[in-house]
């Protein structure tokens, strides 16, 4: 392995501070660093006193260890652990398993490149929206069971069968492998376009080898790395999920996330310490599977060697692609019907089993809240392009930095923009809040991008990260000789060319911020009602109707900004 | 550290002196003054279009009477309004924090209560405090056995029904035994939401009541001894019952509102609910078939009030107050207890009320499936709080593996 000749992370220009002359863009990483880890530092902090007995406001003063011993005698704890981890780890190795094999299989076929089209726009979809359509489709008295009953199972009640909120999590898994299979997906796009993969695909297949063998041996390992740090996301995600685990997965006992909820909701507020250590605990769960994933790794990739260098030429794995094919699709016919489900159920009145379609039709429900959804429309969307943007700017600040002092990234740097995504949001939501109303920005619009903000940059960093440096440098040099100063190529050439991946970065951080819960109700105090927050407040009145219709909406407002990217055309020079 | 707490402990003081008991009704036209244009944010229960829309009804009125903008925080969660008054305790910030007024009663009340982030008392204050019915409605005074002591103003009664489908039941169970008798004819078909929600915990005491032989004694602490002894018929009811409820008693649904969409979707034939009106509001809204119907048990059922409660460090007290007080006015509580409204049983002594008033409330319909009051019947007593908690800790250990 080569190293560069000198590593710096992203933020390693912090280091730089001995140039004479103030740059404001030198500034831009430093900047994002404070942003960012302050809140994550404050949000951990916040967790670590508790979990250790300290929080004076609640009389707890004296550090011990009496929430842990809390914590570890609760009765849920096994069964929560086990669900979390059979649920999260089935859906991070389904999901990357039938990514990988999918790619390597189907890559550059007419139906792949149908199924990519398809995928993205899921991405935008909020997960939550997705989990209360799959808990209608797949419940005993659901959508599947109607579309059989009577006339083929007999049912003319609805069996006693637990087909969601399933003892082992399995609910749960397929919601997430749904809405991480198309991020994966679109990840390992992005790399692809890093490497020849149609040069390197020509080679091995003048050699001899099979399409599919050819791509897991020339392709995948290249991709790997940089794709290692979207499932360790992925990873961490399934692991601390709590809306589609509120919705999917079985109350009694829950999941450790909404098993967490459920204690800091708890209005005995001694459990407010337990499940500050729980928060903890889940930290060090997630830490411990990535670390074995990446153990894994190490192993897989030696077999893989001695596989690679066997120099095996493969078959044509014909019926892996047809069953790989055949699941991706039952994936996007999922989600397709999930979201159906929320819109039959907003304009009907009454849709009883063992109905297929509802009896009774109306369209009060849209005329009721036409009003209010103007107001939460204009709210999220304003929030969350306030986010997207502040994280566009800052990204665009801190690649324009690292190139024009030609610095070089490592993992590390991403690492950094990462820590959002890797520790649990509730883990750090209070300690965020406390920071928040210190200093007087709870309740406020900048207290709310900014929280928002924490959560949007990761995705935005790598949308952007990897078409901003692919970006042909000849451009920019060519503009230098003729001239202009690096502000104007930036703004008159990098930009432009890049319009479509910056708008596509755009689209991703707008739906992050969209679909945010938890940061919206702490950070803004109640002050801000947004679809979300009014969709989950809704939600439990188990309402399918109103939360069909908001679902909808949910989901609908964050594609409109994929929509317009994919409308626009692309430019020369762009490869997004 | 001791330093921001000494502050705290001042700030909460001074805070709290403008309504102190001594309080007069001259006050009242000051609080009314200073009330005018401010903003009052109501953190409440946002799952009810029903109840939402009254709430924006109740903001209609006290803008247009007393010139106070009413918002409603839409929570999905009582708790997560405590955790924000509790993190902004924590940040020390002890005025303009940003609950207003907050829909609360039961554990919510007795944490906030004994955690002092509560302001008061008001209750007293408010002028339409003495049309409450505290005689007959003792639970307006004490809330979950905890005294409310002014510190919450009561607002709605609850009380225990069971749901059932007319068109799937024809004598639903009764008393506990016929429950289990009636769930080994018809597995599968029977559940109640998992404590520690809140209607979850009340089926356990209900049940504690229609198997204890010693009433009286569910009044009393819970000692080790009488907790063992006396709920030793319900484990064993419980064990013997699980088995055969919905999923086997694997699992159990989130809360009464969970329960209610398993009963329209056919998946459970009898549910519960603390408000006895839900299942008349229910029908008309087109969330369950207009063949359900509500009853009580032999012997009756455990029941108690809703309030709403101010928070230490509320941003716009008066007109907290003043909102407080005319969501106890008879205008208020008439609408909020008309079926096609909410359904939500009044508060208010009928004897203290003008005749017109008295009048209007005795000509609201009851709704399809709603009890009449004699029919009700009287509400038992919640046991000792000290019962819940131990049945909630119990139930974990037994049943939440």
């Amino acid at each position: 392995m080569a190293a560069p000749l000198r590593q710096v992370t992203v933020f390693g220009a912090l280091a730089q501070r001995s140039r004479p002359r103030f740059d404001l863009l030198q500034a831009v990483p430093a900047l994002t660093l404070a942003l960012f880890l302050a809140p994550v530092a404050a949000g951990l902090l916040g967790t670590l006193l508790p979990a250790f007995g300290f929080l004076p406001a609640l009389g707890g003063s004296a550090l011990g260890l009496e929430s842990w011993r809390r914590l570890l005698l609760a009765p849920e704890l096994p069964a929560a652990l086990r669900l979390t981890l059979t649920s999260g780890l089935l859906a991070s190795i389904a999901s990357v398993a039938l990514v990988v094999v999918f790619c390597a299989t189907a890559h550059k076929t007419p139906l792949f490149r149908a199924l990519e089209r398809l995928l993205a726009p899921l991405l935008a979809v909020p997960h939550a929206a997705v989990a209360i359509g799959l808990a209608f489709l797949l419940a005993p008295s659901g959508w599947l069971v109607r579309l059989l009953s009577p006339w083929a199972t007999g049912w003319t009640t609805p069996p006693d069968l637990a087909t969601v909120q399933d003892p082992l999590g399995l609910a749960l898994a397929v919601g997430l492998v749904v809405k991480e299979v198309p991020y994966l997906l679109l990840m390992i796009l992005a790399a692809a376009d890093q490497v020849e993969v149609k040069e390197s695909l020509a080679i091995a297949r003048s050699l001899g080898y099979g399409p599919a063998t050819g791509w897991l041996k020339a392709v995948l390992p290249r991709i790997y790395p940089q794709i290692r740090l979207p499932i360790y996301a992925v990873i961490a995600y399934s692991l601390s999920v709590v809306d589609m685990a509120l919705l999917l997965a079985p109350a009694t006992p829950p999941p450790l996330a909404p098993l967490l909820l459920r204690w800091f909701n708890d209005p005995d507020f001694v459990m407010h310490f337990a499940a500050a250590a729980g928060a903890i605990l889940q930290l060090l769960i997630v830490a411990g599977v990535i670390m074995l994933w990446r153990a894994a790794e190490t192993m897989i990739a030696r077999l893989g060697r001695r596989w690679i260098a066997g120099g095996g030429r493969g078959s044509s794995l014909r019926t892996t692609r047809l069953a790989v094919v055949g699941t991706m699709l039952l994936l996007v016919a999922l989600a397709v019907a999930a979201l159906l489900a929320n819109a039959l159920w907003s304009v009907s009145e009454r849709w009883r089993y063992p109905a297929v379609l509802p009896t009774e039709w109306t369209l009060d429900r849209w005329r009721h809240h036409a009003g209010e959804l103007g107001a939460l429309l204009g709210t999220t969307a304003g929030l969350a392009a306030a986010a997207a943007l502040a994280a566009l700017a800052l990204t665009l600040g801190c690649l324009e930095n690292e190139q024009r002092h030609g610095l070089h990234v490592s993992n590390r740097g991403l690492w950094l923009v990462y820590t959002p995504l890797l520790v649990p949001q509730m883990s750090f939501l209070f300690g965020l809040q406390v920071l928040l109303v210190s200093i007087g920005l709870d309740g406020t619009w900048i207290g709310l991008a900014w929280s928002h903000l924490l959560f949007v940059l990761p995705y935005v960093f790598l949308s952007l990260g990897d078409p901003f440096r692919r970006l042909d440098e000849r451009y920019a040099r060519s503009a230098r000789c003729l001239g202009a100063s690096p502000g104007r190529v930036f703004w008159r050439i990098k930009v432009p060319m890049l319009r479509r991946p910056v708008l596509a970065a755009f689209a991703v951080g707008f739906a992050v911020s969209a679909g945010q819960y938890l940061p919206t109700l702490f950070a803004g105090a109640g002050r801000f009602a947004t679809l979300t927050t009014e969709a989950v407040g809704l939600s439990a009145g188990a309402d399918r109707r109103v939360i069909g219709l908001y679902a909808l909406v949910q989901a609908a407002l964050p594609l409109l900004p994929f929509v317009a990217v994919l409308l626009l055309p692309a430019r020369r020079g762009a490869r997004a | 550290m001791k330093r921001l707490l000494v502050l705290l402990l001042l700030a909460t003081v001074i805070v709290a002196q403008p309504a102190s008991a001594d309080s007069t009704k001259l006050d009242w036209v000051k609080i009314l003054a200073s009330a005018r244009g401010q903003t009052v944010y109501f953190n409440a229960w946002g799952g009810s279009e029903r109840i939402n829309d009254y709430i924006a009804w109740v903001g209609d009125h006290v803008a247009s009477d007393y010139g106070i903008t009413l918002k409603q925080v839409k929570l999905a969660d009582t708790a997560d309004a405590v955790a924000r008054v509790l993190a902004e305790k924590t940040a020390g910030k002890s005025s303009g924090g940003s609950v207003d007024l907050i829909w609360i009663n039961g554990e919510n009340f007795a944490a906030m209560k004994a955690q002092g982030l509560l302001f008061g008392p008001f209750a007293e204050v408010l002028p339409n405090d003495r049309l409450v019915d505290t005689a007959g409605k003792p639970t307006t005074r004490v809330d979950f056995t905890v005294p409310t002591e002014g510190l919450e103003a009561p607002w709605g009664m609850a009380q225990i029904v069971f749901l059932y489908d007319t068109a799937r039941v024809l004598r639903p169970p009764h008393s506990m035994a016929e429950f289990l008798a009636w769930a080994k004819a018809h597995p599968g078909r029977f559940t109640y939401p998992a404590p520690p929600d809140f209607t979850g915990s009340t089926f356990l005491k209900q049940a504690l009541y229609g198997l204890v032989g010693d009433r009286e004694a569910l009044q009393r602490p819970a000692t080790d001894e009488t907790f063992a002894t006396l709920t030793a018929p319900l484990w064993q009811w419980l064990d013997q019952l699980h088995p055969l409820l919905w999923r086997s008693g694997r699992t159990f649904p989130q809360d009464d509102q969970a329960q209610r969409q398993l009963l329209d979707d056919g998946e459970i034939d009898i549910s519960l609910s603390f408000n006895p009106g839900e299942a008349s509001s229910a029908i008309a809204q087109g969330l369950l078939p207009a063949t359900v119907r509500t009853y009580v048990l032999d012997g009756g059922t455990i029941g108690n009030t809703h309030f709403v409660a101010i928070p230490f460090n509320a941003n716009a007290k008066e007109a907290a107050m003043v909102v407080a007080n005319f969501l106890l006015s008879p205008e208020a509580q008439l609408h909020k207890q008309d079926p096609a409204v909410w359904g939500d049983p009044t508060v208010l002594a009928m004897d203290k009320l003008a005749a017109d008033d008295r009048a209007k409330f005795a000509s609201l319909p009851l709704g399809p499936a709603t009890l009449s009051p004699a029919e009700l019947g009287p509400a038992l007593l919640e046991p000792h709080p000290s019962w819940m908690t131990r049945l909630e800790a119990e139930w974990r250990r037994r049943y939440a593996k």
